[in-house]
């Protein structure tokens, strides 16, 4: 068990070293010169040498790519070029403000999801199993930037009830959050929420549906369990992999929250990226996108981990 | 793959033309049980409606897509003539919704398409030849794989820069690791099946026996797999060009309709949601039929 723990955190080094040379090749990938990319025109004669040298544009990429890589080892992702603070500073707060919403997110696509999926799985008539379907189809298939926009139109523009964009007045102070940030916090959190509802009742429905089938299931039965008794038998045992797709789906959260961020205003990481691809702030967008990847690569690691210890049958290395 | 086709595939092509009975091939009785599900049939009709008004859009709305009118911004649906109202340039918002359809659905369906032919060859060489080859083509997915899907194709499509060309390109990206992974899979549980074995006796070299014995059972679940990326590859492209990271003004696209028009949003509510519904109903139906698509192929009886 420990072996395996220790193996499968060992294998994500490799890959961070890989997502770290993504990030690192987007300074080439970027139209024009790479100088172009990391500072304005009009920078003076004297500071594109500056700036020349601290990148090492004059040394062979594998050279260039070291340098680099050991600056971000050490936490040191640049300046911005936009505010020319350092790049850290900027993704902390931003990516304090997306966990808020996904985790927020996460946790009311699970009650709704496997609400409505174990709704659709214990029961036998097919109406409520074809509503849940229905349900799980629309929050799979719907654009959920679109959504937002309707649910600011209804909730915002029509009744009045919440605020359309923007985050609470305790914005970066979680120990003050009081009820307007909830009442800021709500219409984003909805909207991130369909995606993930819609593959968790999905996933869930489908996993009771299958347990039910089981011959364990007959037997307690047999032995004359009522019904209560039996739901827990099966809800222990659909828990496994219930939480590992919401472990997955928290994690896809945490990147995919860009577009939600957008129509929201949201000041998230989603945010800070659309910034720095508008103003072409490349230390500012590598250090996100490593942030984000290195979060989604740990929980995945955290979730197979988490379904080991549960259930021991599923070893994935 | 039903038992048939594998035991046939093992045969010279001679003997397995007079073995298969005529209309009893895998992909008409694919068809045939799709024909008896009633909600592909009417998701294949919305989205052949769709195409097709898109394919036709000059003949069947007669307004340019591009006049724009100061003087006719946002009407409410139905007024002075146009059904479903102008935008925020006074363009009529039927003909760019009949024409968003060309642009939207190629980006739905194009990345789908490119993504299984890299994805799916990479994965069936890994899945094939196994070891070295393997180690080195999924190890590379894998750090691919460290990149939530939306995040990848934002970051992608950020940094080669707005266009259609490059958010097809980080789209295509962003779906080959996952082909990929379901094509090495499979590959490798046919692999390792007698009739290869068998194939390999005679004589077959690796060439021959992917594309003559292999391909035929491997495309199936590579291709069930892809159909449900499509509607994934619909909403993500319409939002990277809501995100102003895909088509440029002033080209017809449903995601970057929606973006010009958010700002209206609080003025002319119904036009500003219009675009939307079109990426809702497309993704919702190719949905459908990948579900009815894989509850098919399960059947296999």
């Amino acid at each position: 068990m420990y072996l395996y723990v220790l193996r499968r955190l060992l294998y994500t080094l490799p890959i961070l070293v890989g997502v770290t040379l993504i990030c690192f090749s987007f300074i080439h990938l970027a139209p024009g010169d790479p100088i172009n990319a990391v500072l304005p025109e009009n920078a003076s004669a004297d500071v594109v040498a500056q700036v020349k040298a601290a990148y090492g544009f004059d040394k062979p990429l594998p050279v260039q790519y070291l340098i680099w890589f050991a600056n971000v080892l050490t936490g040191d992702f640049g300046l911005s070029i936009m505010t020319r603070r350092p790049v850290l500073s900027e993704v902390g707060p931003a990516v304090a403000h997306t966990a808020l919403l996904a985790v927020t997110a996460i946790l009311l696509s699970f009650v709704l999801g496997a609400g409505l999926g174990l709704a659709a799985g214990m029961t036998d008539r097919r109406s409520t199993d074809r509503a849940v379907s229905t349900f799980a189809v629309f929050g799979i298939s719907v654009p959920h930037y679109w959504l937002g926009m309707i649910l600011v139109v209804i909730f915002a523009v029509k009744l009045h009830l919440l605020p359309a964009t923007g985050m609470g007045p305790s914005a970066s102070d979680l120990t003050q959050f009081g009820m307007e940030d909830f009442r800021h916090l709500l219409l984003p959190a909805i909207t991130l929420a369909m995606i993930p509802a819609g593959i968790i009742a999905r996933s869930v429905r489908a996993t009771v549906a299958e347990i039910r089938r089981q011959e364990f299931v007959q037997t307690l039965k047999g032995k004359g369990l009522k019904r209560p008794r039996i739901f827990l038998h099966v809800i222990k045992n659909a828990a496994p992999p219930t939480i590992a797709i919401m472990g997955l789906q928290f994690a896809q959260l945490l990147g995919g929250s860009i577009l939600v961020e957008t129509v929201f205003s949201w000041p998230g990481t989603g945010f800070l990226l659309n910034a720095a691809i508008t103003t072409r702030d490349l230390p500012l967008l590598q250090g996100t996108v490593i942030v984000l990847a290195s979060f989604f690569v740990l929980t995945n690691v955290a979730v197979d981990i988490f379904q080991t210890l549960l259930d021991p049958r599923v070893r994935r290395v | 793959m039903s038992t048939s086709t594998t035991g046939l595939a093992a045969l010279p092509p001679a003997v397995r033309k007079v073995a298969r009975p005529p209309g009893r091939s895998f992909w008409m009785r694919l068809g045939r049980h799709l024909l008896r599900d009633r909600v592909a049939i009417v998701c294949l009709v919305i989205l052949l409606a769709i195409a097709l008004s898109a394919i036709f859009a000059p003949w069947l709305v007669p307004a340019d897509p591009y006049k724009t009118s100061m003087l006719r911004r946002l009407l409410p649906p139905g007024e002075r003539g146009y059904l479903l109202g102008t935008d925020e340039l006074g363009r009529d918002m039927l003909t760019r919704l009949l024409y968003g359809g060309r642009v939207s659905l190629s980006m739905g369906l194009a990345p789908v398409v490119l993504a299984t032919l890299i994805g799916g060859a990479l994965g069936i060489i890994a899945g094939y030849f196994g070891r070295q080859v393997n180690m080195l083509i999924m190890r590379v997915i894998d750090v691919f794989y460290a990149f939530p899907s939306v995040l990848l194709a934002v970051a992608m499509a950020g940094v080669l820069g707005a266009g259609i060309m490059n958010s097809l390109i980080s789209l295509t990206l962003v779906f080959i690791p996952p082909i990929a992974r379901v094509a090495e899979s499979v590959t490798t549980q046919v692999r390792n099946q007698d009739f290869v074995e068998a194939a390999r006796a005679t004589g077959a070299g690796s060439w021959r026996i992917i594309v003559e014995h292999m391909l035929a059972n491997v495309t199936g679940p590579i291709l069930t797999y892809a159909s449900s990326l499509v509607s994934v590859s619909i909403i993500i492209a319409s939002g990277l060009s809501f995100l102003g990271l895909g088509a440029r003004p002033p080209i017809a696209d449903w995601g970057l309709m929606l973006n010009t028009l958010r700002q209206a949003v609080y003025v002319a509510p119904l036009n500003a949601v219009l675009p939307g519904v079109m990426i809702f109903l497309t993704s919702v139906s190719f949905n459908l039929l990948s579900d009815s698509l894989r509850t098919a192929m399960d059947v296999r009886a």
